[in-house]
């Protein structure tokens, strides 16, 4: 069905944008780079920008009077003010710039969490989560006390919804993925966020898997906090955000102390900083910052409408092919229907361990993510130990899915003798 | 450049295919031992029965994970039976050696490690040689190791009990 449309992106053409896939081999291999939903490669713009600044312009952030300091200091709030408009949100100041979305759940966890949580609280998350979306929430039950329940994964890869105002009778905070790492699935964060609501609690979205690859908007889904990376959107490592409604950011307390974070220091106390540079402590990652926003600014000018036209495209082909290909030897984990799913495609294949897999794929050039995805406990709902999972963007195209097939093939030629 | 065919010998893909000592012993007065990947979510379970005289009489395998990490809990599982626990320390010790990258077979990219063992314990390796070309792909290491480090801390909590 997806295959009559026009693709929505000039694949050839872009990938020209991205240096090491053009020019990078793995064992005398070009490389098909089917792994960004661990990390995504980087386009000229966005290293251009960094290169640039420190180039041209570098030097630390709100201190300096001196016009190199006020223009990185500008630079770096545009990119702030970037990554609220491509998330919809109604102003920067709701963007609070972490180190990666793992930080951005401990500081809603260290923050919101020990001011509003205490002994029997109820903080709902799903059976399908990112270890950073469990983690931090099982520490502060461990400290706290707080009271942890889950949705449960249905037959067809995607939240069971059947008890789910049960589940948040009582609950304080609603903490799910908006796209999982593993299935791709998609759950109804807009359903989710409406049903906590009702009942009072917060929403948190897991937006790490989601951001980078359909349009976003806050609003729209309807959800109170929410988190992304930067490295898995073109940008670079070291950068992540935590957005949140400005009224309840301005009633959390601080996260790290230290610079940057106060108005005032005595040595009887402190006076902490408006939001967001309230949870910014310390010299933040200001190239990784600006090279976020040039990533922002490139992913905006291709449209992520036509991103995830392309994805879902491109997902649909992935599906068939390796269900032609393979047919039973090949076990996908994750809904059928790419309007339900993202590019993620986790699979067990002909009983060979991912690990195996994902080294003759090695020799053969293709990089595919093999282990337990940081999902430990949705692995032990899918049975298995580890996946092998391959993930598209839009740099991708029906060539690297067919070279995935192609050293699928060999696997099994090599271990199934 | 290193190929798969220096990883995957032909005796390693033997014991992954036909695993040895599979399943599990009665506890006690086997003692059970987990251990785990936590890069790649291997996991392992060690049934092992130590005799009063120090003698590993039996040893059982269950759990998951790739061929490396399963032809090497395999081989050591034939390995260890019957020895005792100070020549399985001495074996383990020999095994971690061969496993430990040196900078020289880092270096000279395709080429056997140098035989660089002269503190560890002069035992045969046998099979497990079959191993030795793991080193080349450092991210299996943890792979080849997993049951055997299992194994020395199952020992261990024997020895304490």
């Amino acid at each position: 069905m997806a295959m009559t449309v026009p693709d929505s992106i000039d694949v050839t053409a872009l990938k020209r944008d991205f240096p090491l896939l053009t020019g990078a081999t793995m064992h005398g291999q070009p490389v098909v780079y089917l792994d960004s939903a661990s990390s995504s490669q980087k386009p000229t713009p966005v290293l251009d920008a960094m290169q640039d600044l420190y180039e041209t312009t570098y030097a630390n952030v709100h201190r300096g009077v001196y016009e190199l300091g006020a223009k990185t200091t500008d630079l770096y709030e545009a990119a702030r003010a970037s990554a609220a408009r491509f998330i919809g949100a109604p102003s920067p100041s709701g963007i609070v710039f972490t180190k990666n979305v793992t930080e951005s759940f401990n500081l809603l966890a260290y923050s919101w969490g020990r001011a509003n949580l205490s002994e029997g609280d109820v903080v709902v998350l799903s059976t399908i989560e990112h270890h950073a979306n469990l983690v931090p929430w099982l520490m502060l039950r461990d400290e706290r006390g707080i009271e942890l329940r889950y949705l449960t994964m249905a037959e067809d890869f995607t939240l069971d919804l059947s008890r789910l105002d049960e589940l948040l009778d009582g609950a304080k905070l609603l903490s799910v993925t908006a796209m999982s790492n593993v299935l791709g699935t998609l759950p109804p964060v807009r359903q989710l966020a409406d049903a906590a609501h009702a009942t009072g609690a917060l929403v948190m979205v897991d937006a790490a898997q989601y951001v980078p690859h359909l349009p976003t908007d806050v609003t729209e889904l309807g959800c109170d906090f929410l988190g992304f990376t930067g490295h898995k959107m073109l940008g670079p490592t070291g950068v992540g955000v935590l957005w949140g409604r400005e009224e309840l950011l301005d009633a959390m307390p601080p996260f790290q102390g230290g610079g940057e974070m106060i108005r005032d220091v005595r040595l009887d106390g402190f006076t902490p900083n408006d939001v967001p540079w309230k949870f910014e402590a310390g010299t933040p990652p200001i190239a990784e910052a600006i090279g976020l926003g040039a990533a922002i600014d490139y992913l905006t000018t291709i449209g992520m409408d036509a991103v995830r036209t392309h994805e879902m495209q491109l997902t649909g082909y992935a599906l068939q092919t390796l269900r032609d290909r393979f047919g039973d030897s090949i076990t996908i984990f994750g809904p059928d229907d790419v309007t339900d799913r993202g590019g993620v495609i986790s699979f067990a294949f002909d009983g060979l361990h991912p690990h195996d897999i994902s080294q003759v794929l090695d020799q053969h050039g293709v990089c595919v993510r093999a282990g337990h995805h940081c999902a430990k406990p949705l692995m032990r709902v899918l049975g298995v130990g580890a996946t092998a999972r391959a993930s598209l963007y839009l740099y991708n195209d029906e060539s690297d899915v067919d070279a995935l097939a192609d050293a699928l093939d060999k696997s099994a030629e090599f271990f199934l003798v | 450049m290193p190929g798969l065919e220096d990883l995957y010998r032909e005796i390693i893909l033997d014991h992954y295919r036909n695993p040895r000592n599979r399943g599990e012993l009665a506890v006690p007065p086997a003692h059970r031992v987990e251990g785990f990947n936590p890069l790649c979510g291997d996991e392992i379970v060690l049934f092992v029965e130590v005799d009063d005289d120090g003698t590993v009489r039996d040893i059982k395998i269950s759990g998951q994970g790739c061929s490396i990490s399963q032809s090497s809990a395999s081989m050591m599982s034939s390995a260890v039976k019957g020895r005792t626990v100070d020549e399985v320390r001495d074996l383990t010790r020999a095994f971690k050696a061969m496993m430990s990258i040196h900078e020289s077979s880092l270096e000279k990219d395709g080429t056997e490690p140098d035989d660089d063992l002269n503190e560890v314990p002069d035992v045969k390796l046998g099979d497990l040689e079959a191993l030795r070309g793991v080193v080349k792909f450092p991210v299996r290491i943890k792979c080849a190791t997993l049951a055997w480090i299992t194994l020395a801390q199952g020992l261990e909590e024997t020895a304490s009990t």
